[in-house]
């Protein structure tokens, strides 16, 4: 086979070939003006979106059912704890970001506590995690809004060479992930027990452990996007992971992971993640409404999957 | 115990649970136990047990509906406009949209598509139509839908009244009648149905069309309730219709729903909702207590799971 044929078989091409016809449609519109500030626009917003999308790619290939709703409710404790905690003070950055990362290790921990000891399916058991934890974040916010440290502040919306600060951390998270999914016995794992559980338990895979790393995973990684998103933005709002709920699945999905489990993959994630933002700021280039925005982005997503997923086997 | 078979035991958990939140409720407010009373109590849990019914018929088929909240606005909307101005053209509409499920079923099996991103995908285009359709909160309530929601039947309030009548013609068209057998039998089992001779595919789109119709009613039966009509006025209705169906003892695979139970799922979330701000808990942990309820009544549900399975055993 040759290399191009090669290169069109894998999963996540799809993503990438729609996030490019996205970007020069765009681009086609204003004349190639816009050409650097949409590039470094679309690297800034997918990164959040990637960084989750990672989170939720591990616990989406653990097999059927299983999916992290509490993603946006643990970005929000996240942000707005460590913030609070910080309060403007450029001493305690790393203080913050410890406590980012200890929140997403409990929350992870309550998710899998439901799942394995109450044996509730991972879509309840996730969404009733996230209520808890956005109440908590509710009544530690007492509405005030803090900024973040000015460290942090300049360090998130700022670029190293051309490419965003943040872009750059989702592509270290996104390498480690790459790491861990393809050449390290945990990806092997988490891929085993998504095929085929039973088996991969007598096979002797520690199917409890995996499965509890991996949420404890999803959540910190939902941490850290909650923190970098809080200190880009500015403070911590109560809505700001709202969005990423649907988005976390769709960027998983649309990047070629198997909705089945068993088969993950890191590019994809990146090529859907710009996808869904160029999408939309193509339509904005092109004086849509809100309405049609929507409208037209549903439908984009819907084309997408159909292009990307394999004819049934009859 | 040969009378509390396995099917009734399931029942079981939510039927005590909405006992014990009614009692609870009447012990705090004891003015709630009168006629007036549980009519408010109940009300909304109507659209919503609707809603509820409609994800049940979708998950029966083993895949899951997250445009449920979008679609349910988007009907709430026809009806406050065009059924309202043009009975004949909103009427059109709406079958228009049932169709368009049937159709979704039917593409979603031909190419082995993810339900859960075509549904993503379907909630951006209902969210935007809707959003097109009103872009800010209008519309009226046709006449007879208005009469319909709100009349006063002898005795017992028109909310236990719809209750009743949802969960028992859902019980006969999934329980009693042969298509619903056929329709359980493509959830458990769809390739020992398919060589049965069954059409998959034919059972697959009709399970879709009636969930459409049901989701119809839900929107309609709403805007009876709130009089006008929102893009956003249903959007919590995806979460709450697949907790409703949980609660109820259905599952996500395996074809195994209860009819009866997802109408008391769905009036046991919308009585937690009362019953929290009853209890005067501060808001900021409303949420977080939905959460916490979900989580007791599933917890409650594994002990009786234990106890079925003994049963069962002996």
């Amino acid at each position: 086979m040759s290399g191009a044929a090669q290169i069109l078989r894998k999963p996540w091409i799809w993503s990438f070939v729609a996030a490019l016809a996205v970007w020069l449609a765009t681009i086609l519109f204003t004349g190639g003006a816009s050409t650097l500030g949409l590039t470094q626009a679309a690297l800034t917003f997918a990164a959040f979106s990637i960084i989750v999308g990672l989170g939720q790619m591990f616990v989406i290939t653990l097999g059927p059912g299983n999916v992290d709703l509490s993603i946006p409710a643990t970005m929000t404790l996240a942000g707005t704890v460590a913030l609070k905690l910080m309060d403007t003070n450029d001493t305690l950055v790393v203080v913050g970001f410890l406590v980012a990362i200890a929140i997403g290790v409990a929350v992870g921990l309550m998710n899998y506590a439901l799942i394995r000891l109450l044996r509730i399916p991972p879509i309840i058991a996730t969404l009733s995690s996230s209520f808890i934890v956005q109440s908590t974040a509710i009544w530690y916010n007492r509405g005030i809004r803090i900024k973040p440290p000015p460290v942090l502040a300049d360090f998130s919306t700022a670029s190293t060479l051309g490419i965003p600060n943040v872009a750059l951390i989702a592509l270290a998270v996104s390498v480690v992930a790459w790491v861990l999914l393809e050449k390290g016995i945990f990806g092997r794992w988490v891929s085993a027990i998504g095929q085929n559980m039973h088996a991969a338990r007598l096979a002797g895979v520690p199917v409890d452990g995996v499965r509890l790393i991996t949420y404890v995973l999803c959540a910190i990684l939902a941490a850290l996007a909650g923190f970098l998103l809080s200190c880009f933005s500015g403070g911590a709002a109560l809505n700001m992971g709202a969005e990423y709920l649907l988005t976390s699945i769709a960027v998983v999905i649309i990047g070629g992971t198997a909705v089945a489990g068993g088969n993950g993959n890191v590019p994809g994630i990146w090529g859907a993640s710009l996808f869904m933002f160029l999408v939309v700021s193509m339509l904005n280039t092109y004086g849509a409404s809100a309405g049609l925005r929507l409208l037209l982005t549903g439908l984009i997503i819907i084309a997408v999957i159909i292009a990307a997923t394999r004819r049934r086997a009859i | 115990m040969s009378w509390l078979n396995a099917e009734r035991l399931r029942l079981l958990v939510p039927a005590l649970s909405l006992a014990a939140l009614l009692g609870a409720v009447f012990v705090i407010q004891p003015r709630t136990m009168s006629y007036v009373g549980l009519n408010l109590l109940f009300n909304l849990a109507v659209p919503i047990a609707l809603a509820t019914l409609a994800q049940m018929l979708i998950m029966m088929v083993n895949d899951l509906d997250l445009s449920m909240g979008t679609f349910v606005s988007f009907v709430a909307c026809v009806t406050a406009t065009f059924l309202y101005t043009d009975p004949l053209l909103g009427a059109l509409i709406l079958l228009g949209c049932i169709g368009v499920y049937a159709l979704l079923g039917v593409v979603i099996y031909l190419r082995n598509l993810p339900s859960i991103v075509v549904t993503l995908g379907m909630s951006f285009v209902w969210g935007g139509l809707a959003v097109m359709l009103l872009p800010a909160p209008g519309g009226t309530a046709p006449e007879w839908i208005r009469w319909l929601m709100t009349s006063k039947p002898p005795v017992v309030p028109m909310a236990i009244v719809a209750s009743v009548a949802i969960a028992l013609v859902g019980h006969w068209l999934v329980m009693r009648s042969a298509f619903g057998v056929v329709l359980r039998g493509v959830g458990g089992n769809e390739r020992t149905v398919e060589r049965a001779g069954w059409s998959v595919l034919r059972a697959r789109a009709t399970a879709y069309a009636l969930a459409g119709f049901f989701a119809v009613l839900a929107g309609m039966s709403l805007v009876g309730l709130t009089t006008s009509a929102d893009a956003n006025i249903a959007l919590r209705y995806t979460l709450l219709s697949i907790a409703g169906v949980i609660l109820g003892g259905g599952e996500f695979v395996g074809g195994r729903v209860s009819p009866i139970g997802a109408v008391i799922g769905a009036l046991t979330l919308t009585l937690a909702a009362s019953f929290l701000s009853f209890l005067k808990i501060s808001p900021d942990w409303q949420i977080g207590a939905q959460g916490a309820i979900l989580i007791i009544v599933l917890a409650l549900r594994l002990l009786l799971n234990r106890a079925e399975r003994r049963e069962i055993a002996r």
